[in-house]
């Protein structure tokens, strides 16, 4: 048993809520929001050059500053946003979606299949992500869905491992056995018996492998592997400026902060969901 | 007699996850006397394992005592810090779980365990520990009491290790033993053994006794006084006499009554060349690899035949590791028989349930003991009621709603049911869900796996008189297996005794008080009868205990 949530909760259509997980939503939405509508946000387009100064500090006119050469910062990190959470939304897509369906299916159809499968999984953890996605750089270059099937490719054995953990306990379970012997098919054990059991634990899995490549990602841009001038997500960002830490720049720590709050915040509420009141008479 | 416990106006409150408070106990007063035995009963849910909590100065979390005394040898366990508690816990309140299994840790020897409480209030030196130990191994009649303290727990049986739960307790001597259902998950054979090794070593000591069972042919062996609970409130209180014999309160009655299903007029109608409906021969079936000789590593059903008749029922009963269960899966399907015939309605059905036709699979319906399990948790009622209707007979919107609210009518529950999920139902009613789910195949046959064992014993009585019913009215016929006799009894025409995987005895209604296998006499003569003095007058030849009672 888990202990109960933070004192912090109220109920609402039956479910309580955490403050935890009210504010790391808000932060999700925010960056949601300025990713979709980067254009409108921006004060100035994301490679012009609007400073004579580079690093520049933060004023009115540019509110976080400037970069390497002179671009406003604040533009840039508006435009990375679209960058880093497209790329990592659809990289997780993938690999989730990849992993839970071979999982449940290894978990359903069992034997040789599961056997070959789950070695080749293990096989694929085996590699160190970063090494591979290097790999992976060098031998076909650096395009946006490139990077996406990269990551999602490194992602995948992870979600399977995870997915079939789960849906091998729920395969043992007795109404699994009632609707093998009513003569039910794989695709429906799947898809109708297990999965609305698993689903919650895999959407919380969801949110951890989102974090992971986000995180992913930036390492790779900040090698210099990811996302290609002149368009930068954040962890491009980070990289191109690096020179400016000593000199205290705001262009370095920025997208550091824009990071951080991502990931804190997705980590927060995955861990914080709204939970469904039992008590119905309250 | 000087009181050693008294409860008086004992309140207890939980906190449900949306905040709101709950009385789950309501003001609930008793005495206990030194020496005596005083048994808590009622179904789940009637907070009689709260109470026993209670006189440890223990809830579960997200329960507190809210109110009430509870005196316990002159202190108020409701009052003491933590670490008073933790002081006297061990020394003058001890506790037995319910599963011993559960309740020691593989990793350490059974000695090291039994010893602990000594060790952790500084009692005794760890040799004279050792030595008391021994001694209460003795008393509690347990085999070879010099070297089991050596062994781990998975090297004992469950009513040796459950034994051992109570030297666990007795060793810090007590004034008071909690034992929270002890015997519920043991063998009608077993729990005879351990009845009499607590009864004698709680004489002996002139320990006080809290007995926390529903099962009233148990607690009428063991205890002085009975309490009947219901809903967190005392409903009756006397001896044990005095409540078996003239109980006052309609729960009481009602569960004396359930104890004693009614007899029903069995149809007698048995026609000449009535055609089996299900006939199966020389079954073989088991566990693991594939041997040289063509059977499994661990054979686990024995060239077992049997015969079900038309609208007759049969019972197969035996201890738990017997095969009844594993026959059950084989005759479904679920697990692939390795040798035999499985002929039903008079077509031979493939061992294996995936190469089965649909109408054979439609016809012949398991219920499983667990409606928790059986049931899918994410699920509403009607989606899983429905699913075998649009299967099986595709049935689709109007025409399977109605049918959905006819099986929950079938069954007696309220159509609002249909909405939610196994989670909000109670056990009696998932189990009749499970059981109706069977019936929206439109079976022929229906195998119910000890389908009453996990549940009360009102309610129990409930389902087999639901099951009865629903066989008058549909021509149904079950085969019904259980380790409870007086279920079997209860609702079959045939009974069918089974021991290690074979097949001992066949009985029908005539002559099943009179059983002939040395096995089932043993059995039969285990169940525990509505009378306090049963226990003790009970005679079993040693020589048939050796042989079969396995712990």
């Amino acid at each position: 048993m888990t202990q109960s949530a933070p004192s912090t909760s109220a109920g609402f259509y039956g479910y309580s809520f955490s403050l935890v997980g009210v504010l790391a939503f808000a932060v999700i939405l925010f960056w949601a929001v300025v990713a979709l509508f980067a254009p409108h946000f921006a004060p100035y387009p994301v490679g012009k050059i609007v400073d004579m100064d580079y690093f520049g500090p933060m004023s009115a006119k540019l509110w976080l500053g400037s970069d390497y050469l002179g671009r406003d910062m604040l533009s840039r990190i508006i435009y990375g946003a679209r960058y880093t959470l497209g790329i990592a939304l659809a990289g997780v897509l993938i690999a989730s979606s990849c992993g839970v369906i071979l999982g449940m299916a290894a978990a359903v159809i069992g034997g040789w299949f599961d056997a070959a499968l789950s070695r080749f999984m293990d096989a694929m953890i085996s590699i160190p992500s970063k090494l591979f996605g290097l790999v992976v750089v060098a031998a076909v270059g650096s395009s946006l869905p490139s990077l996406i099937l990269t990551l999602a490719f490194i992602y995948t054995p992870g979600s399977y491992r995870f997915a079939r953990a789960l849906a091998v306990n729920v395969n043992t379970m007795d109404f699994i056995t009632v609707a093998r012997i009513r003569g039910e098919n794989t695709l429906y054990l799947a898809v109708s018996e297990i999965l609305p059991n698993i689903i919650r634990p895999v959407l919380a899995d969801f949110g951890i492998r989102f974090v992971f490549i986000v995180l992913l990602l930036s390492g790779l841009s900040f090698l210099g592997l990811g996302v290609q001038p002149p368009l930068a997500d954040w962890g491009a960002l980070v990289h191109e400026n690096i020179q400016g830490l000593s000199f205290g720049s705001a262009a370095v720590i920025a997208p550091s902060i824009a990071i951080a709050s991502l990931t804190i915040s997705v980590n927060l509420l995955i861990d914080n969901l709204p939970r469904k009141i039992r008590d119905r008479s309250a | 007699m000087s009181k050693l416990v008294e409860i008086r106006n004992l309140h207890v409150e939980a906190k449900t996850d949306a905040g709101r408070r709950i009385e789950i106990i309501k003001g609930v007063n008793i005495d206990i006397a030194k020496g005596e035995i005083v048994a808590l009963i009622g179904e789940s849910g009637s907070g009689k394992t709260t109470i026993a909590l209670t006189l440890m100065g223990y809830t579960r979390p997200g329960c507190r005592i809210s109110g009430g005394a509870l005196l316990v040898d002159g202190k108020d366990m409701a009052k003491l810090s933590e670490q008073e508690r933790a002081d006297i816990r061990g020394t003058k309140v001890a506790y037995v779980p319910q599963s011993a299994a559960a309740a020691f840790n593989p990793s350490q020897t059974i000695m090291d365990q039994v010893i602990e409480v000594t060790r952790i209030h500084g009692l005794m030196t760890p040799d004279q520990a050792r030595a008391r130990a021994i001694e209460l191994f003795k008393a509690l009649s347990l085999p070879s009491p010099e070297t089991i303290g050596g062994r781990y727990p998975h090297q004992v049986s469950g009513g040796q290790l459950q034994r051992l739960a109570a030297a666990m307790a007795l060793i810090g001597d007590p004034k008071l033993v909690i034992f929270d259902e002890p015997t519920t998950a043991l063998d009608v054979t077993t729990q005879i053994d351990v009845l009499k090794a607590f009864k004698s070593v709680m004489k002996a000591g002139g320990i006080a006794g809290v007995y926390v069972s529903h099962d009233l042919a148990v607690v009428a062996q063991i205890a002085d006084r009975i309490v009947v609970l219901k809903g967190g409130e005392v409903q009756e209180e006397g001896t044990t006499e005095a409540i078996l014999a003239t109980p006052t309160h309609p729960y009481t009655q009602e569960l004396l009554a359930a104890f004693e299903p009614k007899e029903t007029q069995f149809a007698g109608k048995r026609t000449d060349k009535a055609r089996p409906l299900l006939e199966i021969e020389n079954v073989i079936a088991g566990y693991g690899p594939i041997q040289a000789d063509g059977l499994p590593f661990m054979t686990a059903v024995r060239s077992v035949s049997l015969s079900v008749e038309k609208g007759r029922n049969l019972g197969i009963i035996g201890e738990s590791g017997c095969g009844k269960s594993t026959l059950a899966r084989c005759i479904a399907g679920i697990l692939p028989a390795n040798a035999g015939n499985i002929v039903f309605d008079g077509k031979e059905l493939d061992h294996n349930a995936r190469r089965r036709s649909r109408d054979a699979l439609r016809e012949m319906q398991i219920v499983f003991q667990y409606a928790d399990t059986a049931l899918n948790p994410a699920k509403p009622i009607e989606d899983i009621l429905g699913r075998p209707l649009s299967f099986y007979h595709g049935l689709k919107g109007k025409a399977r709603d109605a049918r959905v609210d006819e099986l929950l009518d079938m069954v007696r529950l309220p159509k609002a049911l249909r909405y939610r999920h196994p989670a909000e139902l109670s056990g009696g009613q998932k189990q009749r869900i499970n059981f109706a789910r069977a019936l929206a195949a439109n079976p022929k046959l229906i195998i119910c796996d000890e389908i009453t064992s996990a549940l009360d014993t009102v309610v129990a009585a409930a389902i087999i008189e639901l099951l009865k019913e629903l066989q008058r009215e549909l021509d149904l016929s079950y085969i019904f297996i259980s380790h409870d006799l007086s279920v079997v009894e209860a609702i079959c025409d045939e009974i069918m005794v089974m021991y290690r995987g074979e097949k001992v005895e066949h009985l029908t209604r005539e002559d099943v008080k009179s059983p002939t296998h040395p096995y089932s006499k043993l059995l039969f003569s285990s169940v525990p009868k509505l009378d306090p003095t049963w226990l003790d007058n009970l005679v079993l030849e040693p020589e048939l205990v050796r042989q079969y009672g396995g712990a």
